[in-house]
């Protein structure tokens, strides 16, 4: 959209950056191979060909006697439950967070220019409590679930009520930093249209932004809960119950049978999520 | 700081500019007084600053410099609650017509009065609507009554033109703005919207601004017609004492200064806000 005016750069420099900076992209990579120790011959090494072997063959087969299922039913039951509260608390806090820190509503654009233009109070007001939602969404998601979940099993003890808090907390800020890009790439002249009838900013939000942010908006939030069911597996093994808990003792027990059952289960449980999410995702 | 206002005064604009950016002078000093029920018509090339102006009228957009009166209220001073008070006082119908394509029409309707309605019995309206009657009878005024639950987007533009005239219709404003709300239907459909607005803003004695691609249906209907150039008002006039001369003027590419003429042309409009935003 923006008129194109000539480039102040010489076509030899701009050549010169794009060289420095496949340079650079390429070292990235080669450096990183060398200091993530990436061995990929380590699968061909005669010790290495052996011990997946081993891993593999313990594992078979599955251990799908009616004793253990029936025993793995309440943890995988407890999985979706913590996936089902983890997700929801993870919008509760992502959807009011992700609203104020979406730019095109809080401070920029057509729906502020002529609330803010002559009110520096206002305006700075705004910014900070933008600044501020972002912030808090940017420190929830950047510290990992399963370091959340170790601070919440200190705080509330074992089961699985810390695990429902580390996936609230962490999706929370996943969920407000991705509903606020959803929110910011919605059609803003029907928004126009909304605020020029005198409508309030939640007015505007409920009649025009969300309608039409409302299938991405779902569809996001169902891949999270998605997400949620295999992360809250995984708090498990920190003793935030669930099936993690019970891959963690057959593991302990080197019951590698056992194992192979528990994430079969988990593969039916995400895939039948994923299942539901297609249907509901077609209504919409 | 208080000015004397003639009180059928319903816009009073003292050297108005607005500025995009650094560079882009959308509108370059314009004055201008609209009495109240009057009917003008705003013409001019594409990135006159039509439309810049439009949101200002409507107070989407405030002036970077200069004076802008709504009824006598310097909209400098206006924020918030008593900012929406006045916008809910000018309905606008626009050309892309702007209404929100997944809710169904009766919700794009009742919008219309979001301005006095209180945001709880507003918002749950969209669950179960709340005021039927008002959107059917504004519907039936533009004969689309029958529309009145299905889905906004299922609709064709026409009759979606005619939602968001419903809309005004339901905002019942003192002034309607309408920004080239022709410009994408057919000509006998654009005469049709045309004439609607003007016997709407007719009966209920509202003043009516409508910018126009068309220079006949300006000439046809309105008894003042504006041509913007620029972002400065090139005539103000009566149909009757619009030459050709003029019109071809207002539309031609200056020779002058052919670079600038060519940046403004293509730029203004389309950027106008994306700049900002």
């Amino acid at each position: 959209m923006k008129p194109s005016s000539p480039s102040l750069i010489r076509p030899s420099a701009k050549a010169y950056f794009s060289y420095l900076f496949a340079g650079l992209f390429i070292l990235v990579f080669l450096d990183s191979w060398k200091r993530a120790e990436i061995a990929p011959q380590l699968f061909f090494s005669p010790r290495g060909r052996a011990s997946l072997l081993k891993f593999f063959s313990a594992m078979i087969p599955p251990d799908l006697t009616w004793n253990f299922l029936s025993l793995m039913l309440r943890p995988a039951l407890e999985t979706i439950q913590i996936s089902v509260w983890g997700t929801l608390i993870a919008v509760m806090i992502g959807f009011p967070l992700g609203l104020l820190g979406t730019h095109t509503l809080a401070v920029r654009g057509i729906l502020n220019d002529a609330e803010l233009q002559g009110a520096p109070l206002r305006r700075s007001l705004r910014y900070g409590v933008y600044f501020m939602a972002r912030a808090v969404l940017s420190l929830f998601r950047s510290i990992p679930e399963f370091v959340w979940a170790l601070m919440f099993v200190r705080a509330v003890g074992l089961g699985p009520f810390p695990g429902v808090l580390a996936i609230g907390v962490a999706y929370g800020g996943m969920l407000g930093k991705v509903y606020s890009e959803i929110f910011e790439a919605v059609n803003d002249r029907p928004l126009e249209a909304l605020q020029s009838t005198g409508a309030n900013k939640l007015q505007i939000f409920f009649y025009g932004w969300f309608p039409q942010a409302l299938p991405n908006f779902v569809s996001y939030t169902l891949y999270r809960w998605e997400c949620a069911v295999r992360a809250s597996a995984i708090l498990g093994l920190v003793g935030a119950g669930g099936l993690g808990q019970q891959i963690e003792i057959s593991m302990r027990m080197f019951n590698f049978n056992e194992v192979l059952t528990i994430l079969m289960i988990l593969f039916l449980m995400v895939a039948g999520v994923d299942f539901l999410s297609a249907k509901v995702r077609a209504l919409l | 700081m208080s000015v004397v206002n003639v009180p059928a005064q319903q816009y009073r604009l003292e050297s108005v500019r607005k500025q995009f950016g650094r560079q882009q002078m959308a509108l370059d000093g314009i004055d201008l007084n609209i009495v109240r029920g009057e009917r003008v018509a705003l013409i001019g090339p594409s990135g006159a600053g039509k439309t810049t102006l439009f949101r200002l009228l409507n107070c989407t957009l405030r002036p970077s410099s200069g004076k802008l009166w709504i009824d006598g209220e310097d909209i400098d001073l206006l924020h918030g609650q008593r900012l929406r008070k006045v916008r809910q006082r000018i309905g606008s119908v626009y050309q892309q017509h702007n209404l929100v394509p997944r809710l169904k029409v009766i919700h794009n309707v009742l919008a219309g009065q979001l301005g006095r309605w209180p945001t709880l019995p507003s918002l749950l309206s969209l669950f179960n609507a709340a005021d039927v009657e008002l959107a059917r009878s504004a519907l039936s005024q533009v004969e689309i009554a029958d529309k009145i639950f299905q889905r906004t987007d299922e609709l064709s533009g026409g009759q979606q033109q005619r939602v968001a005239i419903a809309r005004v219709l339901v905002q019942n404003p003192e002034v309607v703005l309408a920004d080239e709300p022709v410009s994408s239907v057919d000509p006998t459909l654009a005469s049709t919207i045309v004439r609607l607005l003007i016997d709407i803003s007719q009966n209920t004695h509202k003043t009516l601004l409508v910018s126009l691609h068309s220079v006949d249906l300006a000439l046809a209907y309105f008894p003042r017609v504006i041509g913007i150039k620029q972002g400065r008002i090139a005539f103000d006039l009566s149909p009757d004492k619009i030459s050709d001369d003029m019109l071809e003027d207002l539309y031609s590419v200056n020779v002058r200064d052919p670079i600038a003429t060519e940046t403004t042309r293509e730029t203004v409009e389309p950027i106008a806000y994306s700049s900002l935003g």
